[in-house]
């Protein structure tokens, strides 16, 4: 301090007092600022973000890792696809999450290799709501299409009716629901209008907002779900696992091979498997309108999203440990949260995957040889 | 004890006094200084947290504002696919959902405070003054939740199908009811800066004298003159209330959000769906992927700091007018 002792003693005692809280306000801004201690205990901490979809799912691996690996302690936030992207590009979490895959273009920003490294299934489905109509409506995609694009505009429509001849469908507007918070729910649903519908690719196009032509927005799947159970005649897309914990309607949706296929956990996975012998090596697919003839064509991976080098190298083998137990182990909770199992083909294309990472040039899975 | 000391120049003498610069203690005393000193650093980190925050919006909106210019401020659509911004539809549901939602709320903030102050017995004002302090409290998503199980089927079924009935030749009222729109948006809106406007009206009438009532009352003016009296007395402070209230209406996103519709277009009608500037930054911001999009979400806020800058201004002006007006001794 500036003051010298010699010049406090002889100040009143209200400067001494103010100056002495000063000091103690010093010492203890420094000693808050100062550096914490690494992880106790020898513990390795990671910390991931990204996805809202496979959040639940996630917790339940974290909470189960726990039991398995005590010494490894893992946080997921689930931020939103989009910030997942962002902070794993900026390197300030230690693992990703993401929906749909990184663009080309996005990609380029990346500092080293990013590895997306799927991990579980999912569907977007369509749900509705007419109060008289008990079995599930039938959609054929060009119907869907012109839905959202506005140009079928009531129930009654004869396009409608032929996907559904004995549905009694009521005289009256359709009212589409969409989201309007960003999302990766909204962008495998217009990835899916923009493979099925040419116009849709023109006028609207993909992505996690879009333009929409009509329909009021509704926020989260929660939104979405309660707007449309509040409003008659409305119809709109959420999360598979959202519309059956909530005991929603969902429709049956004409696949490639023509068949009606209502959303299960099997035919989510029949999507996966029928598009896993084409998965490019880096394993970014979209298996929308997928072939197969039980595929749901509304399915799609989620991702993580790691560094294929990891710069440390406790955190990286915890990390990659981690991930092949959930890969393997860790898909038997899938299906009780309404996810579909990786198909075992794109489990083998996993292991090449998580086999690969590295930390300072030596692999990270090679001292646990088939460990999992 | 002898000193030292000259202007802004602080000395320490051979014995050992102290002396803080005069500009900082004209007084002399060091600890009203210190005092002194700690508050305007309270005020200074307003005035810098406030410059660093529009400095660090404005730069991070460079992107957008130099593919769009000033165009942004007008610009129509909004189509992330495609890159196109524009902030005009969203300037315009903010601006009028926070003005249906004053139009509703002011004449019934009136209404309470002048009960509360004026007219009710201590034994009902003190509960009723509680329970709408209370309505203040309730966190905006329960509003909103509200908005959408209840208020929006309220909306669609008991209000919107009669007022199309009387109004439905004018503009304002036409299309499909579906409860999810720029009506229930104001209501909501409402609903919620109807606390805080009464709760500072009334403050503001309780500090109006008793002695105008007195003299009004004695003069043989009615309830009804006498509270005229008072209220053009407190008409600064109400201004001030009806501003606190536009501000939260302004800013407010999560309840709006949920039942405004979420849709960025420019429809005269009250049942259509529009779309405002919080609600679009919460709903978008998580996922806006590319520099482009962020930068435009980001010039969206620049705008609302701006919306709210005018607002204030234009309702501080009025103010000053009202109050010239009405009582020249306070100006």
């Amino acid at each position: 301090m500036i003051i010298s002792c010699e010049v406090m003693v002889k100040m009143s005692w209200r400067v001494r007092s103010a100056c002495l809280i000063l000091l103690s306000l010093t010492l203890v801004w420094q000693a808050c600022s100062g550096r914490r201690g690494g992880p106790a205990g020898g513990a390795v901490r990671l910390q991931g973000a990204g996805a809202t979809f496979p959040n639940p799912l996630y917790q339940k691996w974290l909470s189960e890792y726990s039991k398995i690996d005590p010494n490894v302690r893992i946080d997921y936030q689930s931020i939103g696809s989009g910030g997942g992207i962002k902070q794993i590009e900026a390197q300030t979490i230690d693992f990703g999450a993401t929906d749909i895959p990184v663009s080309d273009e996005e990609l380029k920003n990346f500092p080293r290799e990013i590895l997306h490294i799927p991990t579980a299934l999912g569907a977007v489905v369509l749900t509705y709501n007419l109060p008289q109509i008990k079995a599930p409506l039938r959609f054929s995609p060009e119907v869907i299409a012109d839905i959202f694009l506005g140009k079928i505009k009531r129930w009654d429509d004869a396009r409608i009716k032929a996907d559904n001849p004995n549905a009694a469908l009521p005289s009256a507007d359709i009212t589409v629901v969409h989201r309007s918070d960003g999302s990766g729910t909204t962008a495998v649903f217009t990835d899916y209008l923009v493979k099925i519908s040419s116009e849709w690719k023109e006028r609207v196009g993909t992505g996690t907002s879009v333009n929409w032509p009509l329909g009021i927005g509704a926020k989260g799947n929660e939104g979405v779900t309660g707007q449309i159970k509040q409003t008659p005649n409305t119809i709109g897309y959420v999360e598979l696992a959202y519309a059956v914990q909530n005991k929603l309607p969902v429709a049956a949706i004409k696949n490639r091979a023509g068949n009606y296929v209502e959303p299960t956990l099997d035919a989510i996975k029949m999507a996966a498997a029928a598009s896993a012998a084409k998965m490019p090596d880096d394993l970014r697919v979209s298996i929308t309108d997928a072939p197969g003839d039980g595929a749901y064509p509304i399915s799609s991976y989620t991702y993580i999203l790691v560094y294929k080098e990891q710069r440390d190298a406790a955190k990286g083998k915890a990390l990659v440990d981690f991930l092949w137990w959930a890969v393997h182990d860790g898909q038997r909770f899938a299906p009780s949260l309404q996810y579909a199992p990786l198909p075992e083909e794109v489990v083998r294309r996993v292991e090449t995957k998580l086999n690969s990472i590295t930390a300072g040039g030596r692999p990270l899975r090679a001292e646990a040889k088939d460990g999992g | 004890m002898k000193e030292t000391s000259t202007g802004t120049r602080t000395t320490v003498v051979a014995h050992g006094v102290f002396r803080w610069p005069r500009m900082l203690s004209p007084t002399g005393d060091a600890g009203d200084a210190i005092f002194r000193s700690l508050l305007f650093c309270c005020a200074l980190l307003i005035v810098l947290l406030l410059a660093a925050m529009i400095a660090a919006m404005a730069y991070r909106a460079r992107p957008s504002f130099a593919q769009f210019g000033f165009d942004f401020l007008w610009g129509r659509s909004w189509n992330p696919v495609e890159g196109e911004f524009g902030a005009l539809p969203f300037i315009y549901g903010t601006v009028v959902s926070s003005l249906i939602a004053l139009i509703l709320s002011v004449p019934l903030s009136l209404g309470i405070a002048i009960f509360l102050v004026e007219q009710a017995p201590k034994g009902i004002a003190r509960p009723i003054a509680f329970l709408v302090d209370l309505l203040a409290a309730i966190p905006s998503v329960v509003y909103g939740l509200w908005g959408i199980f209840v208020l929006a089927p309220f909306v669609r079924e008991e209000l919107g199908p009669p007022l199309q009935g009387l109004f439905g030749w004018t503009p304002f009222f036409r299309g499909t009811i579906t409860g999810i729109g720029m009506l229930t948006g104001g209501i909501i809106l409402a609903i919620m800066i109807t606390p805080i406007i009464s709760a500072v009206v009334r403050d503001v009438l309780a500090a109006v004298p008793m002695a105008q009532r007195e003299a009004a009352l004695a003069l043989g003016a009615t309830k009804w003159e006498t509270t005229r009296v008072v209220l053009a007395n407190g008409a600064p402070g109400i201004l001030g209330a009806v501003i606190l209230g536009l501000g939260r209406a302004i800013g407010e996103t999560m309840a709006v959000t949920m039942v405004i519709g979420n849709r960025p277009q420019i429809s005269l009608s009250l049942f259509d769906p529009a779309y405002t500037i919080a609600s679009v930054i919460a709903n978008e911001f998580t996922e806006a992927t590319g520099d482009l999009y962020l930068s435009a979400l980001i010039e969206l806020g620049l705008i609302l700091f701006l919306v709210t800058f005018i607002i204030n201004a234009l309702a501080r002006l009025l103010v000053w007018s009202v109050a010239r007006r009405t009582q020249p001794a306070r100006v």
